[in-house]
């Protein structure tokens, strides 16, 4: 037994190493909270640890005793105890208010994380004061509505800091789960009812993750459910508003200036438009959105969320999206393009921006 | 009838175990076939490592990948972790509580035919088209969209062995009840038949609401119902509760009889009787009841709100009192003891802290507000297979070893099952104890793949580090199998030296009547009792007198294989046009025997006093 105690010994260093070195990356990891709601979840994170270390140090305690203390030396019979009413009093009670203990934080931390009535406060105009995002998850990509904007965008959520955001969640074919680790936990995207909670991003926090969360599906979904991520962008109320503002602007497609972008358009308005949009106005019906708004493509950071936003992987994307995300609903949906097409409709969605 | 007595060739042996009703020989079958759908598993199980070691590898596609996760799944829980464990019920409960054999018998044998051919039939997706991919747990909206027919063998194979599973489970309630020895009253009962006894009231309960949801997840998929179907009507949420109110008690199914196994093996190596024996059952009865309340907390991202939510929060936590008695009773049982570190007992020691670190984030995650973190992550594959492994798995392998001498006669190697312990105890914390960790980093479960730059690599690389010591572990079980059984060393009533239950009475294995007289039971560990009076076995309880026995069949098989046909049936029905005939023919077959066996009476035979008292002559005789 002197090796399982070594090697409980060197776990716990290993685990104390882990602690220290390892806390994960900033933008997703649950232990770096960067929102209210992630900070709640994480300090009861900390309280129920706290109460199970207790717990399994007691028992490692006794434990070590037992195994040492108690090995065989003779052929004695050992007294046959039957019990011990007093004990076991003891072990029932301690563990009952131990579990009050977190018990109390729980209950009330569920009911604070589910309170949305600010969702239900319209005002004149039939809109709501707080920020509302309708997220609809779809077989491997997001599309984030904004209703009172009357704008959509997808893959990249666009949010401000410092303020509490509400969405409705829901799934356009199968089940998702809506996940921004390091603000908050998720809540699933069904295909039966409409989901409601709410989010808040740290201004701090989003700095440390150079204002980039990464989301991700968070329930088996299909083949790329591994792939099926999202970013968060989460700046500035002022810069938000200048976004929405800028969004809204964009009445008529954005044309393209170069030469080449122009041929991309094009090749854009033949074989891509019936899919993919390319004005934010949330006017066309969701059955008709069924690919990723192309309105801001230039400016997000990542292609399909998963690559990050250059010449060489839209291109990539073009080409053979299969490889990169097996299973999704845009491969082979659009013939097969040439390497000078490619090129062509590479330089078109490269100036798809709507901010400098 | 003296012919059992003979030795027997090769077919007639495989004749005996295909038509056989007795439950020891049922219990080997359940062994072999468990540990087989173990070793699949396992490979899947490597599979999945392998294929995480790295980020963006491309071991296998994505779509593979959720195939070996589901089967993964499905394998380990309903077609090994299960009928091991139902091996173990089989073998030893009727002889704990002085049994000849269960309540029905032939019912016992058309149970494993059907988990035999019903897994069988779940495996044989591989080779026709592709498994199951919507993960075991299948829920609905994307089980209906998985295209071929993976999904339909789950739900059928699923569906036939689901069967045998509860008949298994309302014979052991039966057995129980019915046939304990003159004195063995419930509160003298062993841990191990207490907690197969409250594990078959669970299965009970439990398996029909699954068998219900498999019935309307079928009709959808293969006869045009809309059960599910949201645009329909349907509703998908009411699969997810029919699944978890199943689901949850499963994971009690699995692990009370764990529990029992680990209840008796530390009393026997610590040469003391179970600490708080009553609160022991207490515990095990309320873990039972507790466990049908708390399936939501599987379910507190659905949306369910957050009064649902707070009641199975709570009610989640409390479950964690009974299973707490639980653990400072078995530590209490080896305060004071004389323990003797054989590897049952290296297990059962390794047990405790292992299966604690289950419990307690079990607890964290009941705890719904901070689950909405920890939901379908990392962590929560941490969590269960924390108290699988390290309780299941863990009771599993002790059992194997503790009672293979009673099982077979034979004891395993010592040595090798010594490395067997820790290279499986070393693996089973390196591969999952650093999933906590990438769990709260933000990796979810269920991915094929992960992408660079997000800190998971060092974790997910030692995990698969530890998935070869486990692999390696197993290797080395098989090779002491093997070469114990070469070497056929037989030994005696009670190999251990401290058997303290009725099993330990007997000689191992035991004659086929189990007990030539029925045994007095005189209190808790009744063996121990006459031992410590200077006894050498059991007092009888009954004169020496003719034994009735069943009669071995060939139907079970039958029945169960025209199922294994229909099965086909109903899933290529639409496909081909030899399907619907072939539906009809299985079942005719299954219903034709049914009606076979229900017209000809069977009233088994008797063993007569003069052929027993025979045996007492020429000692030696195999059974
Ligand atoms: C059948 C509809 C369909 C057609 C036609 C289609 N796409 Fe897509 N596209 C999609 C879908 C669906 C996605 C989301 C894929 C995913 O991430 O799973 C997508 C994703 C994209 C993305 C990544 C979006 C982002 O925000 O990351 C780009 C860029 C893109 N498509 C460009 C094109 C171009 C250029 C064409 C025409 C040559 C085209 N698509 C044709 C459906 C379509
Ligand atoms: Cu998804």
């Amino acid at each position: 037994m002197k090796k399982l105690a070594k090697w409980r010994l060197f776990s716990l260093l290993a685990l104390m190493a882990l602690i220290l070195s390892g806390c994960g990356k900033p933008y997703l990891s649950t232990l770096q909270p960067a929102g209210e709601v992630a900070q709640r979840q994480y300090d009861l994170m900390q309280l129920s640890t706290i109460i199970m270390v207790g717990v399994i140090a007691v028992v490692t305690i006794i434990f070590l005793i037992v195994v040492f203390r108690f090995k065989r030396k003779d052929e004695q019979i050992p007294k046959q105890v039957e019990g011990s009413h007093k004990l076991e009093i003891i072990w029932t009670v301690i563990p009952i208010l131990l579990l009050l203990v977190l018990a109390v934080p729980t209950v009330i931390e569920t009911f604070r994380l589910a309170d949305v009535s600010a969702m239900d406060e319209v005002n004149e105009d039939g809109k709501t004061d707080a920020l509302v995002i309708n997220v609809r998850a779809n077989l491997y990509w997001w599309e984030f509505e904004y209703p009172n904007e009357e704008i959509v965008t997808s893959q990249e959520l666009v949010v401000p800091t410092d303020q509490r955001v509400y969405f409705n969640l829901k799934a356009s074919d199968v089940k998702h789960s809506f996940w921004i680790p390091s603000v908050g936990g998720k809540m699933d995207t069904n295909t039966d009812n409409i989901n409601k909670f709410w989010l808040k991003f740290d201004s701090k926090g989003a700095e440390k993750a150079n204002e980039l969360f990464y989301g991700k599906c968070a329930e088996l979904c299909g083949p790329s459910h591994a792939l099926m991520d999202f970013k968060v962008r989460a700046v500035p109320s002022d810069e938000f508003d200048q976004w929405v503002a800028s969004m809204q602007g964009i009445e008529e497609p954005i044309q393209p200036e170069t030469a080449l972008a122009q041929e991309g358009q094009e090749l854009f308005n033949q074989s891509c438009i019936g899919c993919h949009a390319i004005t934010p106005n949330n006017a066309s019906p969701e059955a008709a959105r069924v690919a990723p708004n192309l309105t801001d493509f230039g400016d997000r950071a990542y292609v399909a969320g998963i690559l990050e936003n250059n010449e060489e992987n839209i291109k990539k994307w073009l080409a053979d999206p299969e490889t990169l995300k097996p299973g999704n609903k845009m491969s082979k949906t659009y013939g097969e393009l040439t390497p000078e097409q490619i090129d062509a409709l590479t330089a078109y969605l490269m100036e798809l921006k709507v901010q400098e | 009838m003296s012919t059992y007595a003979q030795k027997k060739g090769f077919g007639a042996t495989v004749w005996d175990y295909l038509t056989t009703v007795d439950h020891k020989k049922i219990a080997v079958l359940y062994l072999i076939a468990g540990g087989f759908f173990f070793v699949v598993g396992g490979l899947e199980a490597m599979f999945i490592r392998i294929q995480l070691a790295v980020p963006n590898s491309d071991f296998v596609s994505a779509g593979l990948y959720n195939q070996i996760l589901t089967m993964h799944g499905t394998t380990m829980i309903f077609l090994a972790a299960m009928p091991l464990l139902f091996g173990f019920m089989n073998a030893i409960m009727p002889l704990q509580i002085g049994a000849r054999d269960v309540a029905f018998p032939f019912i016992n044998a058309l149970g494993f035919w059907l988990f035999f051919f019903g897994g069988v039939f779940l495996n044989l997706s591989w080779f026709l088209g592709g498994a199951p991919d919507a993960g075991w747990t299948s829920y609905a909206s994307l089980s209906l969209a998985s295209e071929g027919h993976g999904i339909d063998f789950y739900l059928l194979g699923l569906q036939i062995s689901g069967a045998g599973t509860l008949m298994g489970g309302i014979n052991f309630l039966v057995t129980i009840i019915n046939m304990r020895a003159p004195g063995m009253t419930y509160m003298r009962m062993p841990l191990f038949t207490w907690t197969t006894f409250v594990a078959s009231a669970l299965i009970l309960f439990a398996f029909p609401p699954l068998t219900v949801g498999i019935f309307l997840l079928m009709f959808d998929r293969l006869f045009g119902s809309n059960f599910f179907v949201t645009a329909a009507g349907g509703n998908t949420i009411i699969w997810e509760h029919l699944f978890w109110i199943f689901g949850h008690p499963e994971v009690y199914i699995l692990v009370l009889p764990a529990f029992g196994i680990f209840s008796e093996i530390i009393p026997v190596f610590s040469r003391k009787r179970l600490f708080g024996y009553s609160s022991m059952v207490f515990a095990t009865v309320l873990i039972g009841f507790l466990g049908f309340m708390v399936w939501a907390h599987h379910m507190f991202t659905v949306g369910l709100g957050p009064i649902a939510n707070a009641i199975f929060a709570v009610a989640t936590m409390a479950i964690a009192v009974p299973t707490g008695i639980k653990i400072f009773n078995w530590l209490f049982t080896m305060w004071g003891g004389s323990i003797k570190f054989t590897t049952p007992m290296h297990y059962a020691v390794a047990f405790i802290p292992s299966f604690l670190m289950g419990g307690v984030t079990g607890v964290m995650l009941a705890s719904a507000a901070a689950d909405y973190q920890y939901h379908d992550t990392y962590f929560v594959v941490a969590h269960f297979h924390y108290v699988i492994v390290g309780g299941v798995v863990f009771a599993i392998l002790a059992g194997t070893t503790f009672y293979w001498p009673k099982m077979f006669g034979t004891m395993l190697n010592e040595t090798l099952g010594k490395i067997t312990f820790w290279l499986f105890f070393i693996g089973f914390h390196l591969t999952f104890f650093i999933q906590h960790f990438l769990g709260l980093w933000g990796m979810p479960r269920r991915i094929f793949t992960f992408l660079e730059g997000q800190g998971l690599e060092t974790g997910n690389f030692v995990s698969t580090v530890g998935a070869f010591f486990m692999a390696a572990a197993t290797v080395v079980l098989v090779i002491n199998i093997i070469i114990t059984t070469v070497k056929n060393e037989r030994v005696g009533n009670d190999p251990w030296g401290d058997g303290r239950t009725l099993e330990w009475a007997i000689p191992s294995p035991p004659p086929f009547y189990n007990f030539k007289q029925l045994p007095l039971v005189r209190g808790l560990d009744p063996l121990w009792i006459e031992k410590m009076e200077g006894k050498k076995g059991m007092t009888p309880a009954e004169p020496l007198g003719d034994i009735h026995m069943p009669n071995a069949s060939f139907i079970p098989f039958v029945i169960s294989f025209g199922l294994f046909v229909a099965a086909f049936g109903a899933m290529y029905r639409l496909d081909y046009g030899w399907g619907l005939p072939v539906l009809i023919i299985g079942l005719a077959i299954t219903f034709g025997s049914m009606f076979l066996r229900s017209v000809k009476d069977d009233h088994g035979f008797h063993i007569h006093k003069e052929e027993l008292i025979d045996e007492d002559d020429n000692k030696g005789v195999k059974a």
